[in-house]
């Protein structure tokens, strides 16, 4: 088997990857598979739309895309994992939103689009920030606040950006996202970039007002936004039922169409990005709900198991988890083997051990960061400690 | 509020109002006089012009040609698509430009006055105030709020907060207030070119007001620095702060108080934040007196911060205690003779003055 060649072949060069600078991003991107043959597969469910066309169930795939999608979603899966012990370490402080169970959504978008697309999302967002190109060291230096951050430590978990790569965060007010999604969108069909922006946000935000505002503007000047509603069915504790008088999200944009995706199937969430992407360019915005759930609770103060049963949360996991459907797809299509599978996971298990540790070595900011990027150009200005005749500066 | 303006500028449309171009047009030898409508005008048509990223956003600031005419041609002359009319959404409206401003576009919102900014507050502080910072300069916000602030005439409580101690006590915002038609173009040019969120606090009431403008002040490229106050006025006995149209009764005072033989020094701040410490400092260590003034509330305001900077800064030079004068500590009042009450009035002002200036003890006491 063609596969099974370049496996082998590569296991040789694989320990000296292994001795490479873990902050090189090409670690995480490394060929699994180069066969591009395209194969076809059903998504799970059928689309449901409002006010426009469904896309076909049928998604072109192939086992290169199948098998990256497995590693990003095996490793955003570790990654999240790893956080929660961080965090029970009390390594990582404050606030920590994991994402396992949604990864489909990071990685299924990420298939459709080009970087020159944004993404904007609140503040569940480390695996979209390593789906956008961001680093694992980067995702656990900022979780523990050290200068190999992403933000440098100054951001925390709900910070994450990568402004080359056209993610922006990373925001910690619920639903704030949305406009400021839009407001991107304007800005790139005012510079006639002929791209997109994919707004995140959750059942709990779908039902603030200025989403509606944003979505009115947005409408009335054919934005290229998209609003994806990332519906895990549970705002914080409150359950979807109890929070809106209409769940239907997709529906919500009353003028504007709308898709329900099975959030769970990677490839259904491509398929919808890829159609969502050519309609917001030539209509303006529309709405992809992504039916999609997270195993651990809202935060890492909430156990998740007051508002919802552990049943439902087995559940789902034996039924619908992300991994574990692109896993079954690769076997039945003989694109790999079960060992194969596990070696990956084995090299992920090592990867995220290798940046954590890479992280914990990595020093705080220093102290004069305090004071730098409050402004991004401070004239001068002196800015002061809590001891104002102790400690002062100037912004530089 | 919207039936008042807009019967405001009915009256208004019946006068001829000068197009922007005209401002550059003379050239007498003469100070030439501009409004600092025309002023904020002329400012705004000159920095869309030098840069394409520079755009518009608010409510009728298109098609209606502003609520108060201060974008009045710009619709015209720039297109629809650099000009942008839009609902009464102040939420979403805001986040939008701010969502520009990250991608590197460089809004200017308006709020139709500063009142209605509270309903997008949040995007002024948590997504343009903090981004900077929270993303280790990653997102720069070059984003410019503008529009009307503090006390109009008769619009009541809702429509007459001034909102310059709000916005300046937030690290990450710089925040403006001009007072004549050289402080709205310089201020506001730098504003717009300026990389971090500027809120810039106009006053409605001044807007017809004009003021002479030298040649420089008219050249497309003249712009004043963000941070530094300006001696209106100077003076060695006691210094008079204000910003925005207080300014404009500190210098009657100032002229009143000359008469009693008191000479004072009067501060235009300019610049709430950054607030230009050193320039007050070094006044009241040449003067010895401080009387604060805003329009806006007393508690936590302006005038508490100056008072407590010189304090820190110039206690021994101080020979009186700082005097602050404020808006009254209530609601605004409609009634006519109410709202007098709840605004400083230049009586005020003289009052203060005088009280720092008899309640000196002479240096040869201390001794």
């Amino acid at each position: 088997m063609a596969l099974s060649r370049l496996a082998s072949s590569s296991s040789s060069s694989r320990s000296a990857d292994l001795l490479k600078p873990l902050c090189s991003a090409i670690s995480l991107r490394r060929p699994i598979s180069t066969d591009t043959t395209p194969i076809t597969v059903e998504t799970s469910v059928p689309f449901t739309s409002h006010q426009c066309d469904t896309p076909s169930r049928s998604v072109q795939t192939n086992a290169k895309e199948l098998l990256t999608f497995f590693r990003d979603m095996a490793l955003m899966r570790r990654m999240e994992i790893a956080a929660d012990s961080l965090y029970k370490a009390k390594l990582i402080r404050g606030f920590c939103h994991l994402y396992d169970g949604q990864e489909a959504v990071a990685v299924g978008m990420e298939a459709s689009i080009t970087k020159k697309d944004c993404i904007i999302a609140a503040y569940r967002d480390h695996c979209t920030f390593v789906a956008r190109g961001g680093t694992l060291l980067e995702v656990f230096a900022e979780l523990m606040g050290r200068q190999a951050g992403c933000s440098r430590g100054k951001g925390g978990s709900m910070h994450f950006y990568k402004k080359d790569s056209n993610f922006y965060g990373g925001h910690g007010i619920v639903g704030a996202q949305v406009p400021l999604g839009c407001g991107l969108a304007f800005a790139q069909k005012y510079s006639k970039d002929e791209a997109v922006t994919f707004a995140l946000y959750g059942d709990g935000a779908a039902n603030q007002g200025q989403l509606f505002e944003a979505l009115n503007i947005s409408a009335l000047w054919d934005l290229p936004a998209i609003l994806v509603c990332e519906n895990n069915h549970y705002g914080m504790g409150t359950a979807e039922w109890r929070a809106a008088k209409s769940p239907a999200y997709y529906k919500r944009g009353d003028y504007a169409p709308g898709l329900k995706v099975d959030g769970m199937d990677a490839l259904a969430v491509k398929q919808a990005c890829t159609f969502a992407k050519e309609h917001a360019l030539k209509n303006g915005p529309i709405i992809l709900e992504m039916d999609t759930y997270r195993y651990h609770g809202h935060s890492m103060s909430d156990p998740g198991s007051t508002y919802r049963t552990r049943d439902e949360i087995t559940g789902v996991r034996q039924e619908r988890d992300p991994v574990e459907r692109i896993r079954k797809l690769i076997l039945s299509h003989d694109l790999a083997t079960e060992k194969e599978l596990k070696d990956i996971e084995k090299e992920i298990r090592k990867e995220v051990d290798d940046a954590i540790a890479q992280a914990k070595e990595n020093p705080l900011p220093e102290s004069s960061e305090l004071f730098t990027n409050v402004y991004a150009k401070g004239l001068g200005v002196e800015s002061f400690g809590a001891d104002r005749k102790e400690v002062r500066a100037v912004l530089p | 509020m919207l039936a008042i303006a807009r019967q405001r500028m009915l009256g208004q449309s019946f006068k001829k109002i000068l197009p922007a171009v005209s401002v550059l047009r003379s050239y007498s030898s003469a100070a030439k006089q501009i409004t600092v409508r025309e002023a904020l005008n002329s400012a705004l048509d000159e920095e869309m012009s030098a840069d394409p990223k520079v755009f518009l956003m608010g409510e009728e600031v298109g098609e209606y040609q502003g609520a108060y005419k201060i974008t009045k041609g710009l619709l015209e002359k720039y297109g629809p698509e650099r000009v942008l009319d839009t609902p009464i959404t102040e939420a979403g409206f805001t986040g939008i430009g701010v969502g520009a401003a990250y991608y590197g576009l460089k809004p200017v919102v308006e709020f139709m006055t500063f009142n209605f900014s509270m309903q997008a507050i949040d995007h002024i502080i948590n997504s343009a105030a903090k981004s900077n910072y929270m993303s280790a300069g990653q997102i720069s916000v070059p984003i410019v709020f503008r529009g009307p602030n503090g006390a109009a005439a008769g619009v009541g409580a809702q429509h007459s907060q001034c909102y310059a101690a709000w916005y300046a006590s937030c690290p990450g915002l710089k925040v403006l207030s001009p007072y004549n038609s050289e402080d709205a173009r310089g201020l506001l040019k730098a504003a717009i070119r300026d990389p971090d969120p500027v809120v810039f606090l106009e006053n409605e009431l001044l807007y017809g007001e004009s003021f002479p403008v030298s040649d420089e002040v008219l050249d497309s490229s003249f712009c004043l620095p963000i941070g530094k106050a300006k001696i209106e006025r100077e003076g060695k006995d006691a210094t008079i702060t204000a910003f925005s149209k207080m300014v404009g009764y500190a210098l009657k005072v100032s002229e009143m108080l000359e008469k009693d033989g008191i000479y004072a020094e009067v501060i235009n701040l300019r610049s709430i934040r950054p607030l230009d410490r050193a320039t007050i400092n070094a006044s009241v260590r040449k003067t010895n007196r401080l009387i604060t003034v805003e329009e806006g509330f007393p508690q936590h305001g302006v005038g508490a911060e100056i008072c407590a900077s010189v304090v820190e800064e110039s206690f021994s030079y101080l020979d009186a205690p700082v005097e602050r004068i404020a808006g009254a500590d209530v609601p605004m009042p409609y009634a006519a003779n109410l709202e007098r009450m709840a605004v400083p009035q230049v009586e005020d002002i003289v009052r203060a003055a005088k009280r720092a200036c008899y309640r000196s003890v002479p240096l040869a006491a201390t001794a």
